[in-house]
């Protein structure tokens, strides 16, 4: 029974019908993920989304036939998700608009699917590259470029297949999981509490949001009650996040808009932001969360409110500057433009999400930690251009700055840290705003209580998918500044 | 662009002088490695080797009470030095930990004569005052990326050290690696390490390149460099802080002082 959620159990005929239903309701299908809850049992698990505010609906079905029914087609946003379970549990869906695998690169040979419990722990998968499934174009004049997966400057590494004709993107493919750790299975048979240092190195710079939501589905899992105190310091390093990476965004955007005193002024933001962190002794808030609370206590005095005061204003001094820029809006207005039905349909998440007009936001639709004890004003965008992208991050801030300050006025006093058991087989969900979009942990719990399966979904992972049909047909001097606009990660999609 | 050169022009200076003297290093409050102190660990317990992840800590065959220390598998987290019961493992701030040598990660018993600086490979000289890098991720986190995206930043500032980021392999003297070195980045790293001119030299940087760290091992991931490309610089850390990252590319050059040895922090 997977806490934090309205479980159903469904057969394999009756998958497509509850999608289409759900679908029909203005429901979203949010995750889903394989594992083997048993030497042999196989089990695909999906997680379904009615509405705002509405409980988030668990389905499972144990997998008995050879295949299961692909939902791709009637919910595209479950394609990437269908194809990492073909890849890493070994489950064929029949029906599935596209076949071919995602995760693992072609070449890669793995003994049998690595997220079988007996697939032996040190062995790494054989691997001779071969050429990578690529679309058939013909045509004269047409160039391809694979740019990456070593790019300039210091990026994360990912590959980006273009075929364009002068400026013109005819198509965009981005080759993605270089970077694939596989680090769901290096969770399996680690305690509760070690868990939380794999989550929080996940994705470094969604440090506390993946530590955080991994936390909340273990207490779920274990029914643990989280001291006041602790859930109000878990909102401040959670927006204290939020500030550093948007800043770090807007230190991007004014880069690849040739803005370079935008740019710096962004990154020194930043790096004051970041200065700000390692008063608790880590520039990620690293080494604080854990199931119960947190580690330590943290003592927010007077300064760190102070201190947030004069940045706020300097941060502020900033915004107000790049909106007033027209070189920079010139760039962004109609640039990247993702509409509204092709957001719901493909699952964006996050700002992404909210500049094209979907008013979504865990932290108060699905209210944690001390959130629901705060007003959470959420921005709303409707253009879905990259300034739109631009504007919700900038609101965001405002409300960081808020939600920081008006909390740090009156934080409770009190214990942080709660006792937090896994019961044998216990399973949970969690989940948090992260700076880029709604983030989901799905923890189950083995007999001994140790982790058995986590499934992590990461709002870049689902925004990758969306990004792409924002380039297809837009030109090559604006990709930069449409891929900054979007935010994303590489490390917390490839996992 | 006249506001813009305004607005940068009526903001004061906002590098630090450091590593020169008087400079603000930025770090106050950043946690580094723990401190091992083996007189203290006498109840030969195993709760800190329990508590280690990435398999730092582990016992010394053949004697039950001692520990092997490697900080080229430690992240600091900081879990070892909360279920310590004597306090044998300490917080400390010793985060400049970049090494020439991979056994002077290893905590030794007794410090042996330090070798009389015999480098892999001495930088010479006229790649001192100027270096450039290529960096590549070979599987990280991006907590490393972030951290070397700061060293651009205006408060570190790196080129006011003569040390720059290249987009070329071509033009790189330095390959900077990040991450464990995933199955899917073996080769592409091979190449673009292929791919620079004479003389070069490697860095490997954060836990994830030095040993594989959190990531090491499994079906994907790798176990870092070693016996992959040959290493010149070692800098663990998850991540190392920018000032660590600017104290490892000086050590390179031969402008700052290697400060740990034996698995031990000047």
């Amino acid at each position: 029974m997977m806490r934090n959620t309205e479980e159903r159990r469904l057969t394999v005929a009756e998958l497509l019908p509850a999608c289409e239903e759900l679908l029909a309701r203005g429901g979203r299908m949010s995750m889903a993920w394989g594992w083997f809850p048993g030497s042999t049992a196989r089990e695909v698990c999906y997680l379904a989304a009615p509405g705002p505010r509405r409980p988030f609906i668990l389905w499972r079905c144990g997998v008995t036939h050879e295949t299961l029914p692909s939902l791709a087609a009637r919910a595209p946003a479950l394609s990437w998700h269908e194809r990492e379970i073909s890849d890493l549990c070994g489950i064929p869906f029949s029906g599935h608009p596209k076949g071919h695998p995602l995760i693992l690169h072609a070449g890669a040979e793995p003994v049998m699917p690595p997220l079988n419990p007996a697939y032996p722990r040190e062995v790494g998968m054989p691997f001779t590259r071969r050429r990578a499934h690529a679309p058939e174009v013909a045509g004269s004049d047409i160039q391809e470029l694979p740019f990456g997966p070593v790019r300039a400057d210091v990026m994360e590494s990912a590959q980006f297949l273009f075929f364009y004709l002068g400026e013109h993107i005819l198509h965009y493919l981005p080759r993605l999981f270089f970077k694939h750790r596989g680090m769901e299975k290096r969770f399996a048979g680690l305690s509760a509490e070690l868990g939380v240092v794999l989550a929080e190195r996940v994705s470094g710079v969604g440090s506390v949001a993946h530590a955080l939501a991994y936390c909340q589905a273990v207490e779920a899992a274990c029914r643990c009650e989280v001291p006041p105190r602790a859930r109000w310091l878990r909102v401040l390093m959670a927006e204290l996040e939020r500030l550093y990476n948007h800043l770090h965004y807007f230190g991007h955007l004014a880069d690849t808009t040739t803005l370079k005193v935008g740019q710096a002024e962004g990154k020194l933001l930043e790096e004051r932001v970041k200065q700000i962190h390692a008063v608790t002794g880590s520039r990620f808030l690293r080494n604080l969360l854990v199931p119960g609370g947190l580690r330590c206590d943290i003592h927010p005095c007077a300064e760190l409110a102070a201190e947030l005061g004069r940045l706020q204003k300097d941060v502020n001094a900033y915004l107000k500057q790049l909106a007033h820029t027209g070189s920079y809006l010139d760039r962004l207005i109609t640039t990247g433009v993702l509409d509204r039905e092709m957001a719901l349909a493909q699952g964006a998440t996050g700002p992404v999400a909210r500049a094209s007009g979907l008013d979504e936001d865990v932290r108060r639709d699905h209210a944690y930690a001390a959130y629901a004890d705060m007003d959470v004003r959420v921005p709303l965008r409707t253009a879905g251009d990259a300034n739109a992208r631009a504007e919700v991050r900038a609101e965001e801030i405002e409300v960081s700055f808020a939600l920081m300050l008006r909390l740090l006025a009156r934080l409770p006093a009190g214990e942080v840290r709660a006792a937090c058991q896994p019961a044998a087989s216990a399973e949970g969900l969690g989940w948090s705003e992260s700076p880029r979009g709604a983030l989901f942990y799905a923890v189950h719990f083995d007999e001994q209580g140790k982790l058995a399966r986590v499934k992590i979904r990461s709002p870049s992972f689902s925004n990758w998918r969306v990004f792409q049909y924002t380039v297809r047909d837009s030109n090559m001097m604006d990709y930069a500044i449409n891929e900054a606009s979007f935010g994303l990660t590489i490390a917390g999609c490839d996992r | 662009m006249p506001v813009w050169t305004l607005f940068g022009l009526t903001r004061p200076v906002a590098s630090t002088r450091w590593p020169g003297e008087g400079g603000d290093d930025g770090q106050a409050g950043v946690q580094g490695m723990p401190r091992y102190h083996a007189d203290k660990c006498d109840n030969g317990c195993r709760e800190c080797v329990a508590a280690c992840l990435p398999g730092a800590l582990t016992r010394k065959a053949g004697d039950e009470a001692r520990l092997n220390m490697d900080y080229g598998r430690c992240i600091a987290c900081q879990m070892c030095v909360e279920v310590c019961p004597t306090g044998a493992m300490e917080t400390s701030r010793d985060w400049a930990f970049a090494v020439r040598d991979r056994e002077d990660l290893k905590w030794q018993e007794a410090l042996q004569t330090p070798p009389a600086q015999a480098l892999k490979a001495r930088v010479e000289g006229a790649f001192r005052n100027s270096l450039y890098i290529r960096h590549v991720d070979a599987g990280s986190c991006n907590g490393c990326e972030s951290e070397l995206q700061a060293l651009n930043n205006p408060f570190y500032n790196l080129h006011r050290l003569g040390i720059f980021f290249t987009p070329s392999p071509r033009f790189a003297d330095v390959l900077l690696v990040t991450g464990s070195g995933t199955y899917a980045m073996r080769d592409v790293l091979q190449a673009t390490y292929e791919a620079m001119p004479e003389p070069k030299w490697v860095m490997a940087m954060g836990t994830c390149a030095v040993s594989g760290g959190i990531a090491a091992g499994g079906y994907s991931s790798g176990h870092g460099l070693e016996g992959v490309l040959p290493v010149d610089v070692w800098l663990p850390g998850c991540p190392p802080n920018p000032a660590a990252i600017i104290h490892a590319l000086l050590m390179l050059l031969g402008r700052a002082p290697q400060r740990v040895r034996g698995g031990r922090c000047e």
